[in-house]
């Protein structure tokens, strides 16, 4: 069921990936310490659209979210972010392409020492061009975006699980970045914490345009995410009606054995004939 | 769990991947030294992550480097003074403590403190940040953990181990001073006279060099570790381990090659 890697009007040339798509996986393998993570892997995210990827754990989900960021290196294939083919680049040219993605880890990864101002605010404190009042300003925006400008002063130790991954994402969005990855936000929350969270995400897919990659293990929350809208009146998402869910930019892709068995749309993933993909989602 | 199971669990590999292995990690090791050295000479330069951590390594260290120095000082005394009663010669015990503190033990001394108490505090918070994610975070937030953490903690250590180095040297005189006046009862301005006159410039050059090479041993040794962390939180204190068992055993065996090399150099 997996979709060609490269539609009809994307090149298939290493230098010139589509502008429209911000990532392209092509044909990406890696394994580590011989055993194969990923064989193979091909899909692109488009411009504006987010990407849920789900698989059984240890499928690579998580790694192809490093690859996309540089953090790792494939054996095999290419990998183009934002226009640039990210496996030919060398760490220190990564650092500026890295300034347009932003990622939201697994356990939020704040760094411990640093207050939540400090860990919102890191990104442009490194930069060391915007004078101090203006990165106060968007601290402030990004935090008052998560609802968290009350912890401002707080260090990460003392956050529950989800107020850390709410200041993960004020950090990660404190850049307005062109691509969002996200890594198991809603995993280990309750029910109400993880609603919270799928509010965040979509928000900022619907009022920043942001494209995103991501990643998770639940998966009401990306039909959730692919069946309501940020209502900006009311500040809060709203259930989408049923003949206008196909204008949601959201799309599924899903892994096993290292290779990527369904990419598509919410209808086509609801529609499947294939047996794995139909327990999978039961 | 039966012997078999233990067995099992235990990874067998060939002595070429065992070998493989180990070149990899001192070809990794090598590229992280030259690397916090060269980001010296790179921006942006951390100023107040090098003040924290000369903070940590010089002020924290400092009490257990006296204590241990001024109480190896007064050891060595006791010692000499055994020896050297029975040539009727007490009296250069001041010269003897002096070279001996100066040249070899308070750097030795200094370095193997340092290491036992920095080399682990370094792998085990690198260790810990990159458990949770903390160092590929500050990657992709575009900042080099090299650079940001490494280098200040090799600066510092670097810079803090020569003076902690002078303090420790007074220190080990000062408990050389203690035996051999009010034990043995030898003029104490005798003492130091003697302690004094007898430092040339090749003790205090060779003195004053090696807690150099041993601040950056501890700090690298101990980043390498600490960045290397594999497997969770059992990682960090297999890390930490190993982290301070090595940065000592170079410290020993690195002295007696710096020590040659300087006699060498200087003619002594």
């Amino acid at each position: 069921m997996a979709i060609p890697f490269l539609p009809a009007e994307m090149p298939a040339t290493a230098d010139t990936p589509a502008a429209d798509h911000v990532i392209v996986f092509q044909d990406v393998a890696i394994a580590f310490e011989d055993k194969m993570v990923l064989d193979g892997v091909s899909f692109d995210l488009p411009r504006g659209e987010t990407k849920a990827l789900f698989g059984v754990a240890g499928s690579g989900k998580s790694t192809i979210l490093k690859l996309a960021l540089g953090l790792i290196k494939p054996d095999r294939g290419h990998i183009w972010v934002l226009g640039q083919d990210i496996t030919q680049m060398k760490e220190q040219e990564l650092f500026e392409l890295r300034r347009r993605v932003g990622i939201v880890f697994q356990e939020s990864a704040l760094f411990d020492s640093l207050t939540v101002r400090e860990n919102v605010a890191f990104r442009l404190m490194e930069e060391g061009k915007i004078p101090e009042e203006e990165v106060e300003k968007r601290v402030r925006e990004a935090l008052s975006f998560v609802e968290l400008e009350r912890t401002i002063e707080m260090f990460p130790a003392e956050l529950s699980g989800g107020m850390r991954r709410r200041v993960a994402i004020a950090r990660a969005i404190i850049t307005q970045p062109e691509v969002l990855l996200y890594d198991s936000p809603t995993g280990g929350l309750d029910p109400v914490t993880s609603t919270t969270i799928v509010e965040l995400i979509v928000k900022q897919r619907d009022v920043y345009k942001t494209s995103a990659l991501l990643v998770t293990h639940r998966l009401q929350d990306a039909f959730i995410m692919a069946t309501h809208r940020f209502d900006r009146n009311t500040n809060h998402m709203e259930r989408i009606p049923k003949g206008e869910r196909g204008e949601v930019p959201m799309t599924f892709l899903l892994l096993r054995d290292g290779k990527v068995i369904f990419d598509g749309d919410a209808h086509q993933l609801a529609t499947t004939r294939d047996e794995y993909i139909r327990e999978y989602i039961s | 769990m039966a012997a078999g199971d233990l067995l099992s669990n235990i990874e067998l590999i060939s002595p070429s991947e065992f070998a493989k292995r180990k070149i990899a990690s001192i070809q990794e090791y090598s590229i992280l030294a030259m690397q916090s050295v060269a980001n010296i000479f790179r921006r942006p330069l951390y100023v107040a992550d090098l003040v924290q951590q000369a903070d940590l390594v010089g002020f924290g260290s400092l009490p257990i480097v006296l204590a241990s120095v001024f109480f190896t000082g007064a050891a060595l005394a006791l010692n000499s003074a055994t020896s050297l009663s029975r040539f009727g010669a007490t009296t250069v015990i001041g010269q003897l403590v002096s070279i001996g503190i100066v040249r070899e033990l308070g750097p030795v001394l200094a370095g193997l403190v340092v290491a036992g108490r920095n080399a682990s505090g370094m792998a085990s918070e690198l260790g810990s940040m990159v458990v949770t994610e903390q160092i590929d975070a500050m990657r992709a937030l575009g900042t080099d953990p090299l650079k940001k953490l490494v280098t200040p903690r090799v600066v510092a250590t670097v810079v803090m181990m020569f003076f902690l180095t002078i303090l420790g040297d007074f220190m080990g005189l000062l408990g050389g001073s203690f035996v051999a006046t009010l034990l043995l009862g030898l003029d104490s301005h005798e003492y130091w006279s003697n302690a004094w006159q007898t430092l040339v410039f090749s003790d205090v050059f060779m003195g004053l060099s090696k807690p150099l090479v041993f601040g950056f041993l501890v700090a690298t040794v101990g980043c390498y570790y600490g960045l290397s962390t594999k497997g969770g939180t059992q990682g960090v204190g297999r890390a930490t381990t190993e982290a301070v068992v090595t940065s000592m055993i170079l410290i020993i065996v690195v002295d007696v090659f710096v020590t040659r090399f300087l006699m060498v150099i200087l003619g002594s």
